[in-house]
């Protein structure tokens, strides 16, 4: 025997055995869980970059894409809402008008954007993946999380966008706004992160799961603020129906969007108690990351035969 | 001491088929749920503990669940009861190539597949020539891999492969890629991680690679462990199943032909093997390098011989061919005749290195069908003079020194 085995064979002798593959159990199962996926961030960042890399790969304008959506649906809205149903128009002329129209829209789209990305593309990133999956051992959260990075990113260069466009009519958000930011932002990643874990391991049994998702997406997209205004909503809504649509966490997160970059929105634009609805969303939504994350670990020792 | 680098105990393992995927089919057959699900047992009652250094070859026929143990080792599938516990790290090359995105090129594909297997970045940097190096594919490594030809691509799969640090490594039919050249050097690579201390667990079919690369094999056989232990016996364990098998299959085709033809097709059985080296016929001779042998091979038949063929073999102790010839091959067809009969081969001036030997002996019909086998009908003892080691021999090795001083 070689000193490197004999080396080799004290180091493992040590060494407590551990059962193969994903541990079951609520609470050290999450522990191990969680030290598992930090392992693999090297793996994530690696994953989200082929993420990256290969969606534009070949094409000449390449991350270009990434904002013909949005700067799309943008001008859609721009035009459609803004200038034929007359949203774009200072208060002063119409109660219902939405001052810096252009602004307003996109702040909601690129929170929107980024939900839709996570949600849309992380139900389906095992079923995906699954020739890797087959094949490989590696905690298989880092698929939909390998999602959520990428979305992050691209949500990086929207973001980007938003900021110029606030620079562009000289409405730069300063100070207090940027805590509704972060609010929002952290509820969003959350929220999103947990719906992609829980559907991309109930995909993987029921294959309608990521048809479905498309369709409620577009559903709800129109069930929060995004194109119109909270101040139309506030009107219109009453008692239990109108608490429901404020629950919506995707609705908090748009508004909490718009107080940050539509700094010319006026006051009656939010209900009063945003960042209070936000706080609770935001532990709600840890709390139904964990419980998808321990879904998810439950459902996942069937992913290789099922898939 | 051996240290246990994996323990299963217990394991079984079940599968669901369902025959049904999507929400509609399950709604409207949920009154049928039992057609539309299949139980099927991969594994029962599997015990297997692996030890530190040790080089395991895990064969069976298809389906008789060595791929699923495989893949329950590398926690890729769960077990239905039992356990199976590890320690130490683990790698597996179950599919070369798996974690390849086509769309990305060899350099970005060897870093995202080394993260797959579990190798750090900074690892993945300092090994980064070596792996371009044993791929040899140097100057396409900035190609993207949709581009390779299928040899590139697995030959860099590989190369990414053999440079992980397990202390267990999985291997999955994967040795036999690449040309010869590069088969040797994953081959080496094997035989460098066995020196190493490294525990391997390999399923293959090539069973030759099994009996030369393992210390032990286990046969599976329908989800159990039929035989455990060295590789040769547990070989011939299998081997003799897959005769089993084989003639079962003749016997079919037989029949089919029977049913077929109007006239019956001949059948003939190989009853015995004889060595005649010098001293009456027996079934087990020793030699010395260099003496004549004579095989003769018994044949039995009901019918009368027609365009027959008998060949003979002599395998060495791992199955494996040293020899082998048939009449045909001597030019010298076998003509008609009646029914049984007797055939005699002659090798005069055998020159086999020291050893053991196995003799084969078969009979054919149409230069096509082997109607019958007779496997280790007779043994064969080689005793040299211990100067060269192999399966042939020399008379008077020499060597000099003819340079230098």
């Amino acid at each position: 025997m070689s000193g490197a085995s004999v080396d080799r064979e004290t180091a493992l002798s040590e060494e407590p055995f551990r059962p193969a593959g994903p541990t079951q159990g609520f609470l050290r199962g999450t522990v191990l869980s969680i030290r598992a996926i930090a392992g693999q961030s090297e793996l994530l960042r690696l994953l989200t970059g082929r993420e990256l890399k290969a969606r534009y790969k070949d094409s000449t304008l390449g991350f270009f894409w990434s904002l013909a959506r949005p700067l799309t649906m943008l001008l859609v809205y721009y035009v459609a809402i803004g200038k034929f149903l007359n949203a774009a128009q200072s208060p002063t002329r119409n109660p219902n008008g939405i001052p810096d129209f252009a602004v307003f829209i996109f702040a909601g789209l690129t929170a929107w954007q980024l939900f839709s990305d996570i949600v849309t593309n992380g139900t389906a990133s095992i079923v995906t993946n699954s020739g890797l999956i087959k094949k490989v051992y590696v905690p298989r959260e880092v698929f939909p999380l390998s999602v959520v990075g990428s979305s992050i990113v691209n949500f990086g260069i929207q973001l980007v966008v938003l900021a110029g466009a606030t620079l562009l009519v000289r409405n730069f958000p300063t100070g207090s706004r940027w805590s509704y930011f972060v609010l929002a932002l952290a509820v969003l990643v959350v929220f999103s992160t947990a719906l992609a874990l829980l559907l991309s391991a109930i995909n993987v049994y029921l294959r309608d799961v990521q048809y479905l998702v498309e369709i409620l997406i577009m559903i709800l997209f129109w069930a929060s603020p995004i194109v119109y205004s909270w101040h139309s909503v506030d009107g219109a809504l009453h008692g239990l129906i109108k608490d429901i649509y404020l629950a919506n966490p995707m609705t908090q997160v748009v508004l909490g969007f718009q107080r940050t970059f539509w700094v010319s929105g006026p006051s009656s634009s939010y209900p009063a108690d945003l960042q209070m609805r936000l706080l609770v969303t935001l532990g709600i939504s840890v709390a139904l990351l964990w419980v998808s994350q321990r879904i998810f670990a439950r459902l996942q020792a069937n992913f290789a035969q099922e898939l | 001491m051996a240290l246990n680098v994996v323990e299963i105990s217990n394991v079984s393992k079940r599968f669901v088929i369902h025959r049904d995927k999507s929400l509609k089919e399950r709604v409207l057959n949920r009154s049928r749920d039992r057609r539309h699900k299949q139980d099927f047992w991969a594994l029962r009652d599997v015990n297997l503990d692996i030890e530190l250094g040790s080089t395991v070859g895990l064969v069976g026929a298809n389906g008789s669940g060595k791929s699923t143990l495989l893949k329950m080792i590398g926690g890729i599938h769960q077990p239905t009861t039992g356990s199976v516990r590890l320690r130490g790290r683990l790698a597996a090359l179950l599919e070369l190539g798996a974690g390849f995105h086509p769309d990305l090129t060899g350099r970005e594909n060897v870093y995202l597949n080394a993260a797959i297997l579990g190798i750090s970045r900074a690892q993945t940097d300092r090994y980064f020539d070596a792996i371009v190096d044993f791929s040899g594919i140097e100057p396409f490594i900035d190609t993207q891999v949709k581009y390779y030809s299928s040899g590139m691509y697995v030959r860099l799969a590989f190369a990414v492969a053999v440079h992980v640090d397990p202390d267990i490594l999985l291997v999955d039919e994967v040795l036999a890629v690449g040309d010869e050249p590069f088969q040797r050097k994953c081959m080496d690579r094997i035989r460098g991680f066995q020196a190493e201390g490294r525990s391997i667990v390999l399923v293959s079919h090539a069973l030759d690679q099994v009996a030369d690369l393992c210390d032990r094999a286990v046969v599976l056989e329908a989800g159990q462990v039929r035989a455990d232990g060295p590789p040769r016996e547990a070989l011939r364990v299998l081997r003799e199943d897959f005769e089993e098998t084989r003639r079962h299959d003749v016997e079919e085709a037989r029949r089919v032909s029977r049913r077929t033809r109007t006239e019956p097709a001949p059948s003939a059985e190989i009853t015995a093997i004889d060595l005649v080296s010098d001293g009456a016929p027996r079934d087990r001779a020793t030699l010395t390098p260099g003496d004549d042998l004579t095989v003769r091979v018994h044949v039995t038949s009901t019918h009368a011989l027609d365009d027959w063929n008998v060949g003979i073999a002599l395998n060495n102790p791992l199955g494996q061919m040293v020899l082998g010839t048939n009449a045909v091959m001597l030019g010298k067809p076998l003509p008609h005749v009646a029914g049984g009969s007797v055939v005699e081969f002659t090798l005069p001036g055998l020159m086999l290195g020291e050893g053991s030997y196995s003799v084969d002996a078969a009979i054919s019909f149409d230069g096509l069908t082997e109607a019958d086998r007779l496997s280790e009908g007779a043994a064969l003892t080689v005793v040299a003079s211990g100067q060269v080691v192999g399966y042939t021999h020399v008379a008077n090795p020499d060597v000099n020194l003819v340079e230098g001083q």
